[in-house]
Order: structure tokens, then sequence, then C-alpha cells
């Protein structure tokens, strides 16, 4: 009974996923059939070649990826010195910055939406731009807390083991605190990089040409050009959703744990 | 007696400690601060400002009096009962559905990991895209959700294209009609009964909101069952209680502040839900699936206004704050919890 339900649930869960694909295999005129077909009569394989030929995708899948790279390492950087310094340092005005970081978390990103619009392209004139996507998220309040508690974890007697043999903090940090946060860097590395690949909204406010536009904007642009070619459009889904899926199948356990411990929603 | 003076070397030390500190936090600061903190104050601040492209007089809370009562109030309001009601309908709906497959998932039993990689699969698919199939499976003329109706004798729906609310077209498919109470006057746009419902498109929305997002979810009502000692189900299985006995009279109270983060951190995601309407609907038809995250958009973005989207800006805000402090508290007890 139990599996029956569950395994109905998995079938409406995973649904979508397979009509898209079956789609993407379809012809224009399979596609449009009613009823439909619920298997292709022939693959179509040419599909996703014609689809990604429609719209520059290369280009779309090259920007995400830069600006990937750069704020997933900005970000590691930034947060891992900044949660180091909170969690094993005391200095002047700790608290206070601590309080900010708080203070910021509670602000949502509907707020500083637009003035952010403002400031990058009244004053900082970088819009349509890769940049313009990539300094904003140079760092996160979020990966900061989870990095601090997770080195605040890390027992004294190696601090004092390290101070003995004469390695500073930074050194400490690199040889004993890193290698000892492999989960938790697994973990925002994940999450950030799956912030980036799902950004929609900045970049669709922040870029108007396709040289530095994202997968998902072009995803949307693709939809809005292409809309009524049907089994194109499932086709470029279906290479829009691999990547995510396939990072998923080999780093699920990091990235449901991560969910589970930091309750994010995004 | 003066306190003994500290030696130079430890001074050296602290002082070396201090900066260390700040060059560290510096970096992430310096962006945080101007991307992230600052920018909460300048909406308030500019939502006190008339701009037409540059900042203009100041206008005091004129922009608020526009969104509230005046020539914005009645798509101000409509955003925001949409909004309500898109909250209402995803978010009771993702508990009860996400709480039952966890408490299934739960017990020891087989494929369970794989249950759940594929629940949360459609959490980690990128909104733009996965949007974009629930159009495909809702298209008027082709979808398989009409062919699904065709099969209980339900003739096509035009889905996302259709403004109508569903308890209009039910009672309307038995040749009835509604009460034509409205709160907005006979010529305004929004003008439809009370009785009417969420439009068809709204509900389109929310089964592709629902679908997306009970993964996330069950992950985390699994982490708040995990937190429950084995103890008192043991001694409830001692006393003889039913299996239904002990969900209702132990799992759900003992549950409960996993309940509420659930639900307050699903409130604040719907508050705030942009990406979907944009990809799904536009926020038509007829406006009905304008949330109050598009309204802005469309009001700042598309019109050009930004004084008007950063007073609408920073009265959702103001909303999602009142939920986020709830959130906090809550996630507080969570965690103690174990």
């Amino acid at each position: 009974m139990k599996h029956v339900v569950l395994m109905a649930v998995a079938i409406v869960i995973a649904f979508p996923f397979y009509w898209m694909i079956s789609t993407a295999f379809k012809s224009f005129f399979e596609a449009t059939q009613f009823p439909p077909t619920m298997f292709p009569h022939e693959l179509h394989f040419e599909n996703f070649a014609t689809a990604w030929g429609d719209a520059p995708w290369a280009g779309f899948f090259r920007n995400t990826f830069l600006i990937g790279i750069a704020v997933t390492l900005g970000e590691l950087t930034t947060s891992v010195l900044a949660a180091y310094a909170f969690a094993r340092l005391s200095f002047k005005g700790q608290g206070a910055i601590f309080f900010i970081l708080l203070a910021t978390y509670m602000i949502p990103g509907e707020a500083t939406l637009i003035p952010n619009f403002v400031l990058v392209t009244r004053y900082l004139h970088i819009v349509d731009t890769l940049q313009v996507q990539i300094i904003p998220f140079l760092a996160s309040v979020f990966s900061i807390f989870l990095l601090r508690q997770h080195f605040r974890s890390i027992p004294n007697e190696l601090a004092d083991a390290a101070e003995v043999d004469g390695a500073g903090h930074l050194r400490f940090l690199w040889s004993v605190v890193l290698p000892l946060s492999v989960p938790v860097l697994v973990t925002v590395t994940l999450i950030t990089g799956l912030g980036v690949y799902d950004a929609f909204q900045w970049p669709l406010l922040v870029t108007n040409s396709d040289a530095v536009r994202p997968v998902q904007v072009g995803m949307a642009q693709f939809r809005t050009e292409f809309g009524a070619q049907y089994h194109l459009e499932m086709a470029a889904a279906t290479f829009v959703i691999a990547p995510v899926v396939l990072i998923f199948l080999f780093a699920q356990r990091y990235l449901i744990q991560g969910v589970a411990r930091t309750g994010i929603r995004g | 007696m003066p306190r003994p003076a500290i030696g130079a070397t430890r001074r050296r030390r602290i002082l070396a400690e201090n900066l260390l500190g700040y060059i560290l936090v510096l970096p992430a600061i310096v962006i945080i601060l101007i991307f992230q903190f600052l920018p909460g104050f300048a909406a308030v601040y500019m939502s006190l400002f008339r701009w037409d492209i540059v900042q203009g007089a100041f206008r005091g809370l004129d922009n608020y009096q526009t969104v509230l009562v005046g020539g914005r109030a009645e798509e101000f309001w409509q955003s925001l009962s949409v909004t309500l009601t898109y909250t209402l309908i995803t978010v009771p709906i993702e508990i009860v559905i996400s709480l039952v497959l966890a408490y299934l998932l739960f017990q020891k039993m087989r494929g369970r990991g794989i249950y759940r990689a594929l629940y949360f699969l459609p959490y980690i698919t990128s909104v733009i895209a996965a949007a974009v199939i629930f159009n495909w499976l809702m298209n008027p003329s082709y979808g398989l959700f009409n062919t699904l109706l065709g099969f209980v004798g339900i003739g096509p729906q035009t889905w996302l294209d259709e403004p109508r609310g569903i308890i209009e077209l039910i009672v309307g498919s038995f040749g009835a009609t509604l009460p034509d109470w409205s709160p907005f006057a006979a010529g305004s746009p929004f003008h439809q009964s009370i009785f009417a419902g969420p439009s068809l498109a709204l509900v389109g929305v929310s089964i592709y909101t629902i679908w997306h997002y009970i993964g996330f979810q069950i992950v985390i009502f699994l982490a708040g069952l995990g937190n429950i000692s084995n103890e008192y189900y043991e001694a409830a299985r001692l006393d003889g209680a039913s299996e239904r006995q002990i969900f209702t009279k132990i799992t759900l109270p003992l549950l409960s502040p996993t309940t509420f983060f659930v639900a307050t951190i699903a409130t604040i995601g719907s508050l705030k839900a942009f990406n979907q309407i944009y990809a799904m609907t536009n926020g038509g038809p007829l406006e009905t699936t304008k949330t109050l995250g598009y309204e802005i958009f469309h009001v700042f973005f598309q019109q050009g206004r930004i004084d008007l989207g950063a007073a609408m800006a920073v009265l959702l805000t103001l909303m999602i704050l009142v939920f986020t402090v709830f959130q906090f508290r809550v996630a507080e007890r969570r965690v103690h919890y174990g």
C-alpha cells in the first residue's frame, strides 16, 4: 500500500521530465497530434541540433560557466576568510560587524533589486557585462554563517598545536581547517553554483545582448522566439535541465544534506 | 594601583590579530555593504522621491499614497490578492503532500533513497526550463492535461490563458451563474464575482509550484522526523497505541516546529514569486496571475516608474520581514530541538 502511494507520486513527479524528453524526440507533426502519442514513433535526434543552432546556446552556456566559476571561487574565498575571522579571531568591532551581517540576512532580494539596478546602470556603468552578474554575488551572508558555524566546531587543541608548531592563522586555516571542512565547502559550492545556473531576474534586468546573457535568460528568450515549435522548445529545455540533473546524480548526498541542515529554499 | 602593563609582545600580538581580523572580513563586508545591506535602506530612501530616470523632488509618502489608495491602488490590491490566493493554494497543499510523503519515506524500506532523490529532482530543476515544460503540458490545443481531462469527460480548457475562476467554470458547466458581487467597480478590468475563485491560470501556476517545491519540503520534514527521539515511539507502542494514534498524538505535535518552519519559508517563497510567473503567464490573463513580485518588476522595469516600484518593494519587504522574524524564532526552536 505504502509502495503504491510512493510509486504513484514518483510517476506523477517524474512524468513532466518524461514528457519533455518524449516531445523533444518527436517531429513537429507528431508533437501536435491529437490525441498525443506516449512514445515517439521515430526518434528525431536532429531536433537537439536544430534547437542548439536556432539560438547562440554555446555563448549562453559559456557565459553561465564563466560567471559560475568566478562567483563560486570568489564567494568561497571571501566567505572562508570572513568566517574564519568571526569564528577563530577576536578583534574590535567584531560584534557590530556580525550584527550587520545578521541584519543583511533579513533584507530580502526584493528590497535591494531596484537600488542595485540604479547603482549598476547610473553609477557603476557596468550593465550588459559579465561583471555585473558576478560582482554583486562575490560575498554571501549565508555562506559565511554556514562556514563560521563549522569552523567553530574545530577543536581548540588543533589550533594550540598549530601555534606550538609556529604556524600562523593563515597557515592553520589552509592546512588544518580547510581540509577538515571539505563537506561544508562542497555544500556551499553546490548551492552557490546552482544559484548561478538558475539566476534569472537579475541577468534579465541588467543584460540586453546575447553575448553576455546566461542560460536561463536564453531559455526564456528561446521560448518567446520559438515557442510554437514545441518539439524544439522541449529539446532546448532538455539540454538546459541536463547539467543540473547530472550534477545532482553525483552529488545528491551533499545537496540534500545541505538543504536539510540549512533549510534554504531558492 | 595601576594595572600591570601588558607585555609589549602580547600587545603586538593583539594588534596583529585585530589587523588580521579586519583584513579577512574586508572583502566580504565591502560587497555585502554595497550590494546587500545599504540597498535595503536605499529602497526606502528612493521610495520617498520622484524619479524620472534621475532622482527628482522629495515627495514624502506620496508614492505610498499612489500605491495604496491613489491611481495605482487598484492594480496593487489586485496583485496583493493574487499573491495571497497563490499562497493559500500552494502552501497548505505542499505541506500536506510533503508531510505525508516524508512520513511514509521515513520508515525503513527498500528504495527509500531513490524515492527521496526522485522527489527532490524538480526542486533543483531550473525554474524557467521546468515552467516551459508545464506550459507545454497545459497547452490549450495540444497539451496532455486536456487529453487527461478528456478521459474523465471534461472538455478542453485553455489553462494558462483562462482568466475565469475555477468555481465560476465549474458552476458555469452546470449552466448556473454566480452572484455579481465584486470589490472592484463594474467597469474595472478586475471586476469579477468574489465567489469565482482563483483563475484557472493561477491554478495552473500553482500546480507547477507544488510540483517544484514538495521535494524541498520533504527533505526538511525528513530532517524534522529524524529529530524526534525514538523513545516516544517505543513508549507509545508499549502502551498499545495504534499507528494512527502515534501519528496524530506523537509525530504531528513533535513535528510542529518543523511544520511552522516549512510554512513560513514556503509563504515567503510565494510572496517573492517572480520567475515562474514570468515564464508561464507574464502576469496574465487579465492580470489574474500577477503576483506582487511580478507587479514590482512591471512597474519599475517595464513602465520605468522607479519610485512607485520602490514603494511597492518596501511594502512587500515589510510583509516578508514579518514572516522572516517569525521564521527566525521557529528556526531557533528547530535547532535546539534535537
